[in-house]
Protein backbone atom coordinates (compact mmCIF):
# COMPACT_ATOMS: atom_id res chain seq x y z
CA UNK A 1 0.00 0.00 0.00
CA UNK A 2 3.15 2.58 1.02
CA UNK A 3 5.98 2.39 -1.19
CA UNK A 4 9.12 4.29 -0.26
CA UNK A 5 11.73 4.31 -2.74
CA UNK A 6 15.15 5.45 -1.74
CA UNK A 7 14.38 8.20 0.52
CA UNK A 8 17.12 10.64 1.76
CA UNK A 9 16.83 13.97 3.87
CA UNK A 10 20.14 15.83 5.40
CA UNK A 11 19.39 19.22 7.59
CA UNK A 12 22.96 20.89 6.27
CA UNK A 13 25.52 18.77 6.71
CA UNK A 14 23.88 15.87 8.99
CA UNK A 15 22.44 13.29 6.68
CA UNK A 16 19.15 12.25 8.48
CA UNK A 17 17.90 9.49 6.35
CA UNK A 18 19.95 8.17 3.68
CA UNK A 19 18.59 6.02 0.76
CA UNK A 20 15.37 4.19 2.47
CA UNK A 21 13.31 1.65 0.34
CA UNK A 22 10.18 -0.16 1.45
CA UNK A 23 6.74 -1.56 1.34
CA UNK A 24 4.29 -1.44 3.75
CA UNK A 25 1.08 -3.83 2.89
CA UNK A 26 2.47 -7.67 2.83
CA UNK A 27 1.38 -7.83 6.59
CA UNK A 28 -0.80 -5.74 8.18
CA UNK A 29 1.03 -4.60 11.45
CA UNK A 30 4.81 -3.31 10.72
CA UNK A 31 7.21 -2.00 13.48
CA UNK A 32 9.88 0.28 12.86
CA UNK A 33 12.61 0.39 15.45
CA UNK A 34 16.06 1.39 15.89
CA UNK A 35 18.21 3.57 18.54
CA UNK A 36 17.44 7.43 19.25
CA UNK A 37 18.68 9.83 16.86
CA UNK A 38 18.22 6.84 13.43
CA UNK A 39 16.23 8.56 11.41
CA UNK A 40 12.77 6.74 12.00
CA UNK A 41 10.59 10.28 13.36
CA UNK A 42 12.17 11.79 10.12
CA UNK A 43 11.27 9.34 7.94
CA UNK A 44 7.42 9.36 9.10
CA UNK A 45 7.87 13.49 8.87
CA UNK A 46 8.72 12.79 4.82
CA UNK A 47 5.93 10.51 4.24
CA UNK A 48 3.23 12.37 5.70
CA UNK A 49 4.43 15.80 3.89
CA UNK A 50 6.01 18.01 7.22
CA UNK A 51 9.22 17.43 5.72
CA UNK A 52 10.17 17.92 2.70
CA UNK A 53 11.71 14.74 0.49
CA UNK A 54 15.39 15.48 -0.69
CA UNK A 55 16.12 12.68 -3.01
CA UNK A 56 13.30 9.95 -3.59
CA UNK A 57 9.97 8.78 -4.25
CA UNK A 58 6.86 8.11 -1.87
CA UNK A 59 3.68 6.70 -3.18
CA UNK A 60 0.44 5.40 -1.22
CA UNK A 61 -1.18 2.77 -3.64
CA UNK A 62 -0.04 3.88 -7.11
CA UNK A 63 -0.42 7.75 -6.38
CA UNK A 64 3.08 9.73 -5.99
CA UNK A 65 2.63 11.40 -2.51
CA UNK A 66 6.14 12.71 -2.46
CA UNK A 67 6.28 16.84 -1.31
CA UNK A 68 2.47 17.05 -1.24
CA UNK A 69 0.98 19.07 1.47
CA UNK A 70 0.48 17.38 4.76
CA UNK A 71 -3.10 18.04 4.36
CA UNK A 72 -3.81 16.12 1.02
CA UNK A 73 -1.70 13.40 2.35
CA UNK A 74 -4.14 13.17 5.28
CA UNK A 75 -7.15 13.44 2.98
CA UNK A 76 -5.85 10.29 1.13
CA UNK A 77 -6.22 8.31 3.90
CA UNK A 78 -3.20 8.41 5.06
CA UNK A 79 -3.08 9.36 8.81
CA UNK A 80 -0.61 10.13 11.79
CA UNK A 81 0.30 11.03 15.37
CA UNK A 82 3.07 12.70 17.06
CA UNK A 83 5.58 11.30 19.07
CA UNK A 84 4.69 13.49 21.52
CA UNK A 85 0.86 13.83 22.80
CA UNK A 86 -0.98 16.83 20.73
CA UNK A 87 -4.93 16.68 21.93
CA UNK A 88 -6.64 19.79 21.28
CA UNK A 89 -6.29 21.09 25.19
CA UNK A 90 -9.39 23.44 25.01
CA UNK A 91 -11.85 21.46 23.00
CA UNK A 92 -13.85 18.93 24.44
CA UNK A 93 -13.20 15.08 24.40
CA UNK A 94 -15.56 14.56 21.70
CA UNK A 95 -15.07 17.89 19.82
CA UNK A 96 -11.48 16.59 19.16
CA UNK A 97 -12.91 13.77 17.70
CA UNK A 98 -15.29 14.92 15.64
CA UNK A 99 -12.68 18.13 14.00
CA UNK A 100 -10.87 15.08 13.04
CA UNK A 101 -13.49 14.28 10.45
CA UNK A 102 -12.20 14.97 7.25
CA UNK A 103 -13.82 17.18 3.81
CA UNK A 104 -16.27 18.77 6.61
CA UNK A 105 -18.75 20.32 4.30
CA UNK A 106 -19.51 23.20 7.10
CA UNK A 107 -16.08 23.99 6.73
CA UNK A 108 -16.77 25.66 3.88
CA UNK A 109 -18.38 29.24 4.38
CA UNK A 110 -20.26 29.32 0.88
CA UNK A 111 -21.78 25.46 2.39
CA UNK A 112 -22.30 26.50 5.83
CA UNK A 113 -24.81 29.26 4.41
CA UNK A 114 -25.97 27.89 1.29
CA UNK A 115 -26.80 24.12 2.00
CA UNK A 116 -27.38 24.09 6.12
CA UNK A 117 -29.55 21.19 5.46
CA UNK A 118 -26.10 18.82 3.88
CA UNK A 119 -24.03 20.71 6.69
CA UNK A 120 -26.60 19.59 9.47
CA UNK A 121 -26.47 15.67 8.00
CA UNK A 122 -22.60 15.59 7.61
CA UNK A 123 -22.52 17.10 11.73
CA UNK A 124 -24.93 14.19 12.61
CA UNK A 125 -23.02 11.59 10.71
CA UNK A 126 -19.87 12.93 12.58
CA UNK A 127 -21.46 12.99 15.30
CA UNK A 128 -22.85 9.49 15.74
CA UNK A 129 -19.46 8.64 14.36
CA UNK A 130 -17.56 9.85 16.96
CA UNK A 131 -20.22 8.46 20.13
CA UNK A 132 -19.22 5.26 18.02
CA UNK A 133 -15.33 5.86 18.55
CA UNK A 134 -15.84 6.79 21.88
CA UNK A 135 -17.15 3.18 22.74
CA UNK A 136 -14.27 1.67 20.89
CA UNK A 137 -11.31 3.87 23.06
CA UNK A 138 -13.55 3.37 26.48
CA UNK A 139 -13.49 7.06 26.70
CA UNK A 140 -17.62 7.89 27.16
CA UNK A 141 -17.57 9.37 30.66
CA UNK A 142 -15.03 11.73 29.57
CA UNK A 143 -17.11 13.03 26.48
CA UNK A 144 -17.78 16.89 27.94
CA UNK A 145 -14.09 16.93 29.49
CA UNK A 146 -11.55 19.30 28.31
CA UNK A 147 -9.22 16.99 26.19
CA UNK A 148 -5.90 18.89 28.03
CA UNK A 149 -7.72 17.75 31.41
CA UNK A 150 -7.12 13.77 30.74
CA UNK A 151 -4.32 11.84 31.95
CA UNK A 152 -1.49 10.77 29.35
CA UNK A 153 -2.50 7.23 28.78
CA UNK A 154 -5.92 8.66 28.12
CA UNK A 155 -4.67 11.28 25.88
CA UNK A 156 -2.74 8.88 23.47
CA UNK A 157 -5.88 7.25 23.51
CA UNK A 158 -7.99 10.08 22.09
CA UNK A 159 -5.20 10.64 19.60
CA UNK A 160 -5.45 6.73 18.29
CA UNK A 161 -9.48 7.46 18.57
CA UNK A 162 -8.99 10.57 16.16
CA UNK A 163 -7.79 9.40 13.44
CA UNK A 164 -10.30 6.82 13.44
CA UNK A 165 -12.43 9.43 12.31
CA UNK A 166 -10.69 9.94 9.50
CA UNK A 167 -11.32 6.94 7.75
CA UNK A 168 -7.96 5.83 7.52
CA UNK A 169 -6.11 3.22 5.07
CA UNK A 170 -3.12 3.61 6.89
CA UNK A 171 -1.95 4.56 10.19
CA UNK A 172 1.28 5.40 11.24
CA UNK A 173 2.48 5.99 14.97
CA UNK A 174 4.83 7.43 16.50
CA UNK A 175 6.16 5.71 19.77
CA UNK A 176 2.00 5.30 20.75
CA UNK A 177 2.78 3.38 24.05
CA UNK A 178 5.46 5.80 25.46
CA UNK A 179 5.27 6.49 29.24
CA UNK A 180 1.63 4.94 29.35
CA UNK A 181 0.63 2.42 31.64
CA UNK A 182 0.25 -1.30 31.55
CA UNK A 183 -3.56 -1.39 31.67
CA UNK A 184 -3.92 1.50 28.71
CA UNK A 185 -1.59 0.01 26.92
CA UNK A 186 -3.89 -3.17 26.67
CA UNK A 187 -6.21 -1.25 25.72
CA UNK A 188 -4.25 0.61 22.71
CA UNK A 189 -2.97 -2.65 21.91
CA UNK A 190 -6.74 -3.78 21.54
CA UNK A 191 -7.77 -1.09 19.32
CA UNK A 192 -4.69 -1.17 17.51
CA UNK A 193 -5.73 -4.72 16.88
CA UNK A 194 -9.06 -4.20 15.75
CA UNK A 195 -7.80 -2.05 12.59
CA UNK A 196 -6.30 -4.31 11.19
CA UNK A 197 -9.23 -6.25 11.51
CA UNK A 198 -10.91 -3.89 8.56
CA UNK A 199 -7.91 -3.75 6.62
CA UNK A 200 -6.46 -0.48 7.79
CA UNK A 201 -2.08 -1.25 7.81
CA UNK A 202 -0.22 0.08 10.35
CA UNK A 203 3.20 1.11 10.71
CA UNK A 204 4.62 2.06 14.03
CA UNK A 205 7.63 3.46 15.62
CA UNK A 206 8.19 1.41 19.42
CA UNK A 207 10.72 1.09 21.52
CA UNK A 208 9.13 -1.35 23.87
CA UNK A 209 10.93 -4.19 22.03
CA UNK A 210 8.24 -6.90 24.10
CA UNK A 211 5.46 -4.78 22.94
CA UNK A 212 6.62 -5.18 18.91
CA UNK A 213 7.06 -9.13 19.24
CA UNK A 214 4.05 -9.38 20.32
CA UNK A 215 1.76 -7.13 18.17
CA UNK A 216 4.13 -6.44 15.05
CA UNK A 217 3.90 -9.11 11.94
CA UNK A 218 7.19 -7.79 10.42
CA UNK A 219 9.74 -5.38 11.74
CA UNK A 220 12.33 -2.37 10.20
CA UNK A 221 15.37 -2.19 11.73
CA UNK A 222 17.16 1.56 11.12
CA UNK A 223 20.59 3.00 11.99
CA UNK A 224 22.42 6.20 11.67
CA UNK A 225 19.49 6.83 8.41
CA UNK A 226 19.93 3.89 7.04
CA UNK A 227 17.54 0.53 7.02
CA UNK A 228 19.74 -2.26 8.62
CA UNK A 229 17.44 -4.90 8.95
CA UNK A 230 13.76 -6.41 7.83
CA UNK A 231 11.83 -9.08 8.96
CA UNK A 232 10.37 -11.39 11.51
CA UNK A 233 10.45 -9.67 14.69
CA UNK A 234 11.91 -12.70 16.22
CA UNK A 235 14.91 -12.30 13.73
CA UNK A 236 15.98 -9.09 14.17
CA UNK A 237 16.46 -9.95 18.07
CA UNK A 238 19.24 -12.18 17.00
CA UNK A 239 20.93 -11.03 14.21
CA UNK A 240 24.07 -9.21 14.70
CA UNK A 241 23.67 -6.21 13.12
CA UNK A 242 20.75 -4.88 15.08
CA UNK A 243 22.20 -5.94 18.66
CA UNK A 244 25.72 -3.79 17.63
CA UNK A 245 23.24 -1.05 16.54
CA UNK A 246 21.13 -1.23 20.37
CA UNK A 247 24.14 -2.41 22.12
CA UNK A 248 27.48 -1.20 20.21
CA UNK A 249 29.91 -3.54 18.88
CA UNK A 250 31.00 -6.38 21.28
CA UNK A 251 34.63 -6.67 21.71
CA UNK A 252 36.95 -9.75 22.61
CA UNK A 253 37.25 -9.28 26.13
CA UNK A 254 40.69 -10.88 26.37
CA UNK A 255 42.43 -8.53 24.87
CA UNK A 256 41.20 -5.52 26.63
CA UNK B 1 -31.49 61.77 25.51
CA UNK B 2 -29.77 61.61 22.50
CA UNK B 3 -26.24 61.83 24.47
CA UNK B 4 -27.16 58.03 25.39
CA UNK B 5 -28.50 57.19 22.37
CA UNK B 6 -24.95 58.40 20.45
CA UNK B 7 -23.12 56.15 23.53
CA UNK B 8 -24.66 53.50 22.31
CA UNK B 9 -24.30 53.47 19.33
CA UNK B 10 -20.90 54.00 19.48
CA UNK B 11 -20.28 51.19 21.71
CA UNK B 12 -23.00 49.02 19.14
CA UNK B 13 -20.07 49.83 16.55
CA UNK B 14 -17.46 48.81 19.05
CA UNK B 15 -19.65 45.47 19.33
CA UNK B 16 -19.23 44.83 15.68
CA UNK B 17 -15.65 46.07 15.76
CA UNK B 18 -14.16 43.90 18.29
CA UNK B 19 -16.59 40.78 17.49
CA UNK B 20 -15.02 40.85 14.18
CA UNK B 21 -11.68 41.10 15.35
CA UNK B 22 -12.75 38.02 18.02
CA UNK B 23 -13.22 35.76 14.75
CA UNK B 24 -9.31 36.35 13.93
CA UNK B 25 -8.15 36.20 17.94
CA UNK B 26 -10.67 34.10 19.79
CA UNK B 27 -10.92 31.64 17.00
CA UNK B 28 -8.05 31.30 14.71
CA UNK B 29 -5.63 32.50 16.96
CA UNK B 30 -4.13 35.21 15.10
CA UNK B 31 -2.88 38.25 16.65
CA UNK B 32 -3.84 41.37 13.79
CA UNK B 33 -2.80 44.45 15.02
CA UNK B 34 -3.30 46.59 12.00
CA UNK B 35 -7.36 45.80 12.76
CA UNK B 36 -8.11 49.67 12.50
CA UNK B 37 -6.62 49.76 8.83
CA UNK B 38 -10.20 47.42 7.82
CA UNK B 39 -12.18 49.59 9.91
CA UNK B 40 -10.62 53.00 8.30
CA UNK B 41 -11.22 51.02 4.53
CA UNK B 42 -14.78 50.41 5.28
CA UNK B 43 -15.43 54.24 6.58
CA UNK B 44 -13.69 56.06 3.76
CA UNK B 45 -14.48 53.87 1.26
CA UNK B 46 -18.19 54.58 2.23
CA UNK B 47 -17.32 57.93 2.97
CA UNK B 48 -16.08 58.53 -0.60
CA UNK B 49 -18.81 56.91 -2.82
CA UNK B 50 -21.58 58.49 -0.74
CA UNK B 51 -20.26 61.89 -1.24
CA UNK B 52 -19.23 61.20 -4.73
CA UNK B 53 -23.33 60.47 -5.24
CA UNK B 54 -23.88 56.96 -4.89
CA UNK B 55 -26.06 56.13 -2.26
CA UNK B 56 -25.57 55.92 1.62
CA UNK B 57 -26.16 52.29 1.59
CA UNK B 58 -24.94 50.99 -1.45
CA UNK B 59 -21.70 52.55 -0.47
CA UNK B 60 -21.80 50.94 2.32
CA UNK B 61 -22.72 47.44 0.39
CA UNK B 62 -19.35 47.98 -1.66
CA UNK B 63 -17.46 49.20 1.57
CA UNK B 64 -17.98 45.91 3.42
CA UNK B 65 -16.92 44.01 0.28
CA UNK B 66 -13.74 46.25 -0.57
CA UNK B 67 -12.47 45.62 3.38
CA UNK B 68 -13.09 42.40 2.97
CA UNK B 69 -11.01 41.68 -0.10
CA UNK B 70 -8.23 43.90 1.44
CA UNK B 71 -8.28 41.46 4.92
CA UNK B 72 -7.46 38.84 1.62
CA UNK B 73 -5.43 40.42 0.11
CA UNK B 74 -3.39 41.53 2.99
CA UNK B 75 -3.74 38.08 4.79
CA UNK B 76 -2.26 36.09 1.58
CA UNK B 77 1.61 37.33 2.32
CA UNK B 78 1.31 38.32 5.63
CA UNK B 79 0.07 34.86 7.03
CA UNK B 80 3.62 33.05 4.93
CA UNK B 81 5.01 35.16 7.81
CA UNK B 82 4.74 32.63 11.05
CA UNK B 83 3.32 33.90 14.61
CA UNK B 84 5.02 37.30 15.73
CA UNK B 85 5.84 38.05 12.84
CA UNK B 86 2.25 38.03 11.54
CA UNK B 87 1.24 40.20 14.02
CA UNK B 88 4.49 42.67 13.24
CA UNK B 89 3.47 42.81 9.62
CA UNK B 90 -0.36 43.53 10.33
CA UNK B 91 0.73 45.96 12.88
CA UNK B 92 2.95 48.03 9.70
CA UNK B 93 -0.57 47.98 7.42
CA UNK B 94 -2.26 49.35 10.26
CA UNK B 95 -0.58 52.67 9.85
CA UNK B 96 0.10 52.41 6.45
CA UNK B 97 -3.65 52.64 5.76
CA UNK B 98 -3.43 56.16 8.46
CA UNK B 99 -0.66 57.67 6.82
CA UNK B 100 -2.11 56.51 3.39
CA UNK B 101 -5.10 58.72 4.44
CA UNK B 102 -3.55 61.33 6.23
CA UNK B 103 -1.34 61.95 3.03
CA UNK B 104 -2.93 61.56 -0.30
CA UNK B 105 -5.00 64.60 -0.16
CA UNK B 106 -6.12 63.74 -3.81
CA UNK B 107 -8.31 61.02 -2.63
CA UNK B 108 -8.95 61.85 1.32
CA UNK B 109 -8.56 65.48 2.01
CA UNK B 110 -5.65 64.11 4.20
CA UNK B 111 -5.87 65.82 7.63
CA UNK B 112 -8.65 67.90 6.45
CA UNK B 113 -10.92 64.72 6.13
CA UNK B 114 -14.07 64.06 4.87
CA UNK B 115 -17.16 66.29 5.91
CA UNK B 116 -21.10 65.71 5.06
CA UNK B 117 -21.35 62.14 4.75
CA UNK B 118 -24.92 61.47 4.49
CA UNK B 119 -26.82 58.73 6.43
CA UNK B 120 -28.19 56.14 4.95
CA UNK B 121 -31.91 55.06 4.57
CA UNK B 122 -32.97 59.33 4.42
CA UNK B 123 -31.81 58.97 8.00
CA UNK B 124 -31.86 63.27 8.99
CA UNK B 125 -28.35 64.50 9.43
CA UNK B 126 -27.41 66.14 12.87
CA UNK B 127 -28.98 65.21 16.44
CA UNK B 128 -32.39 64.55 14.92
CA UNK B 129 -31.36 61.71 13.07
CA UNK B 130 -29.54 59.89 16.18
CA UNK B 131 -32.59 58.04 17.81
CA UNK B 132 -32.79 56.32 14.06
CA UNK B 133 -29.84 55.48 13.28
CA UNK B 134 -29.33 54.10 16.53
CA UNK B 135 -32.24 51.27 15.69
CA UNK B 136 -30.77 51.28 12.20
CA UNK B 137 -26.90 50.11 14.03
CA UNK B 138 -29.09 47.83 16.53
CA UNK B 139 -30.81 45.65 13.73
CA UNK B 140 -27.23 45.86 11.66
CA UNK B 141 -25.48 44.84 15.34
CA UNK B 142 -28.34 41.49 15.78
CA UNK B 143 -27.86 40.37 12.02
CA UNK B 144 -23.97 40.68 12.67
CA UNK B 145 -24.22 38.76 16.08
CA UNK B 146 -26.47 36.17 14.04
CA UNK B 147 -24.24 35.28 11.41
CA UNK B 148 -21.12 35.07 13.37
CA UNK B 149 -22.87 33.25 15.81
CA UNK B 150 -23.78 30.61 12.69
CA UNK B 151 -20.46 30.48 11.41
CA UNK B 152 -18.32 30.17 14.99
CA UNK B 153 -20.69 27.21 16.31
CA UNK B 154 -20.56 25.28 12.80
CA UNK B 155 -17.30 23.25 11.56
CA UNK B 156 -16.06 26.00 10.15
CA UNK B 157 -15.67 27.79 13.65
CA UNK B 158 -14.68 24.42 15.40
CA UNK B 159 -12.18 23.95 12.23
CA UNK B 160 -10.65 27.45 13.01
CA UNK B 161 -10.11 26.63 16.65
CA UNK B 162 -8.18 22.96 15.44
CA UNK B 163 -6.18 26.00 14.33
CA UNK B 164 -5.79 28.07 16.84
CA UNK B 165 -4.98 25.06 19.31
CA UNK B 166 -2.46 23.07 16.79
CA UNK B 167 -1.69 23.91 13.34
CA UNK B 168 0.24 20.41 12.97
CA UNK B 169 -2.66 18.02 14.18
CA UNK B 170 -4.30 21.08 11.75
CA UNK B 171 -2.58 19.55 8.93
CA UNK B 172 -2.58 15.84 9.39
CA UNK B 173 -6.45 15.48 9.75
CA UNK B 174 -6.34 17.27 6.49
CA UNK B 175 -7.22 20.67 7.21
CA UNK B 176 -6.21 23.54 4.71
CA UNK B 177 -4.74 25.51 7.86
CA UNK B 178 -3.66 28.48 5.21
CA UNK B 179 -6.78 28.74 3.51
CA UNK B 180 -9.16 28.72 6.91
CA UNK B 181 -6.79 32.08 8.31
CA UNK B 182 -7.21 33.47 5.49
CA UNK B 183 -10.96 32.90 5.10
CA UNK B 184 -11.14 33.76 9.12
CA UNK B 185 -9.06 37.06 7.90
CA UNK B 186 -11.47 38.14 5.06
CA UNK B 187 -14.47 37.63 7.51
CA UNK B 188 -12.86 39.52 9.99
CA UNK B 189 -11.86 42.69 7.99
CA UNK B 190 -15.41 42.19 6.24
CA UNK B 191 -16.95 43.25 9.76
CA UNK B 192 -14.51 45.77 11.01
CA UNK B 193 -15.35 47.53 7.70
CA UNK B 194 -18.82 47.50 8.07
CA UNK B 195 -18.48 48.95 11.85
CA UNK B 196 -16.01 51.44 9.52
CA UNK B 197 -18.96 52.71 7.26
CA UNK B 198 -21.77 52.62 10.23
CA UNK B 199 -19.17 54.85 12.18
CA UNK B 200 -18.94 57.07 8.86
CA UNK B 201 -22.43 57.31 8.40
CA UNK B 202 -23.23 58.26 12.11
CA UNK B 203 -20.47 60.62 12.86
CA UNK B 204 -20.88 61.97 9.44
CA UNK B 205 -16.93 63.57 9.52
CA UNK B 206 -13.93 61.10 9.31
CA UNK B 207 -10.48 62.21 9.52
CA UNK B 208 -7.38 59.82 9.85
CA UNK B 209 -7.24 60.73 13.23
CA UNK B 210 -9.47 58.62 13.94
CA UNK B 211 -7.85 55.60 12.96
CA UNK B 212 -4.66 55.40 14.94
CA UNK B 213 -3.48 52.58 16.58
CA UNK B 214 -5.40 53.50 19.99
CA UNK B 215 -8.26 51.99 18.33
CA UNK B 216 -6.54 48.59 17.31
CA UNK B 217 -5.67 48.65 21.21
CA UNK B 218 -8.91 49.80 22.21
CA UNK B 219 -10.98 47.20 20.22
CA UNK B 220 -8.21 44.91 21.44
CA UNK B 221 -9.37 45.36 24.72
CA UNK B 222 -12.92 44.95 24.28
CA UNK B 223 -12.17 41.05 22.80
CA UNK B 224 -9.74 40.17 25.65
CA UNK B 225 -11.16 42.02 28.73
CA UNK B 226 -14.86 40.18 27.33
CA UNK B 227 -13.22 37.20 26.20
CA UNK B 228 -12.40 35.88 23.54
CA UNK B 229 -13.24 32.77 21.75
CA UNK B 230 -16.76 33.34 23.04
CA UNK B 231 -19.31 34.77 21.18
CA UNK B 232 -20.95 37.28 24.35
CA UNK B 233 -17.13 38.33 25.19
CA UNK B 234 -16.63 41.02 22.74
CA UNK B 235 -20.14 42.56 23.07
CA UNK B 236 -19.90 42.82 27.02
CA UNK B 237 -16.30 43.88 26.64
CA UNK B 238 -17.14 46.64 24.09
CA UNK B 239 -19.96 47.93 26.07
CA UNK B 240 -18.07 48.03 29.32
CA UNK B 241 -14.92 49.78 27.65
CA UNK B 242 -17.00 52.20 25.86
CA UNK B 243 -19.44 53.04 28.50
CA UNK B 244 -16.44 53.17 31.35
CA UNK B 245 -14.69 55.65 28.88
CA UNK B 246 -17.79 58.06 29.12
CA UNK B 247 -18.15 57.24 32.81
CA UNK B 248 -14.75 58.59 33.59
CA UNK B 249 -16.07 61.97 32.25
CA UNK B 250 -18.43 62.48 35.33
CA UNK B 251 -15.73 61.37 38.11
CA UNK B 252 -16.42 64.00 40.70
CA UNK B 253 -12.69 65.87 40.04
CA UNK B 254 -12.63 69.29 41.65
CA UNK B 255 -12.30 72.29 38.87
CA UNK B 256 -9.63 73.46 39.61
CA UNK B 257 -7.69 70.94 39.14
CA UNK B 258 -8.62 71.29 35.78
CA UNK B 259 -5.54 70.32 34.26
CA UNK B 260 -5.13 67.57 36.07
CA UNK B 261 -8.83 65.55 34.79
CA UNK B 262 -7.33 63.91 31.80
CA UNK B 263 -4.51 62.25 33.58
CA UNK B 264 -6.52 61.24 36.68
CA UNK B 265 -8.91 59.11 34.47
CA UNK B 266 -6.27 57.76 32.24
CA UNK B 267 -4.52 56.64 35.58
CA UNK B 268 -8.21 55.37 36.47
CA UNK B 269 -8.60 53.66 33.56
CA UNK B 270 -5.65 52.18 33.16
CA UNK B 271 -5.97 51.02 36.99
CA UNK B 272 -9.04 49.03 36.66
CA UNK B 273 -7.65 47.37 33.21
CA UNK B 274 -4.48 46.00 35.28
CA UNK B 275 -6.95 44.81 38.06
CA UNK B 276 -9.03 43.16 35.67
CA UNK B 277 -6.24 41.87 33.46
CA UNK B 278 -5.33 40.09 36.49
CA UNK B 279 -8.38 38.90 38.81
CA UNK B 280 -9.90 37.62 35.21
CA UNK B 281 -7.38 37.08 32.69
CA UNK B 282 -9.40 34.99 30.66
CA UNK B 283 -11.78 37.70 30.29
CA UNK B 284 -15.13 38.79 32.20
CA UNK B 285 -16.95 35.79 30.18
CA UNK B 286 -14.29 32.87 30.25
CA UNK B 287 -14.10 30.61 26.98
CA UNK B 288 -14.44 27.29 29.41
CA UNK B 289 -15.57 27.27 33.37
CA UNK B 290 -13.10 25.83 35.52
Amino acid sequence: MLTIENVTKSFGGLSAVCGVSLQLGKTPITGLVGPNGSGKTTLFHMITGFYSVDKGRVFLEDREITNLKPHLISRMGLLRTFQHTRVLPFLSTLENLIAAAPLQRGESLVQLFLRPGAVRKDERKNAQKAREVLDTIKLQPLAGELAGRLSYGQQRLLELGRILMADPRVIMLDEPTAGINPSLVRDLVRVIRGLTGVGIQVFLIEHNMPLVMELCDRVLVMDAGGLIFEGSPHEAVKDKAVIEAYLGKARDASKS
Amino acid sequence: MDYLYHILVIALIYVIFASSLNLELGYAGLYNFGHVAFFAIGAYTSALLSLAGFSPAASMAIAVLCSAASGALLAVPALRLSGDYFGIATLAFGELARLFALNERWLTKGPMGLPGIPRPLGIEAGISGIPVYFFFTVTITAAVLLILRKTTMSPFGRALKVVREDEFVARAFGKNVFSLKVRAVAMGSLFAGLAGALYAHFVTYISPYDFSLNETILVLLCVVLGGKGTLSGPVLGAFVIILFQELLRFLPIPTDWGRFVSPIQGMIYGAVLVILMLKRPEGIIPEHRT
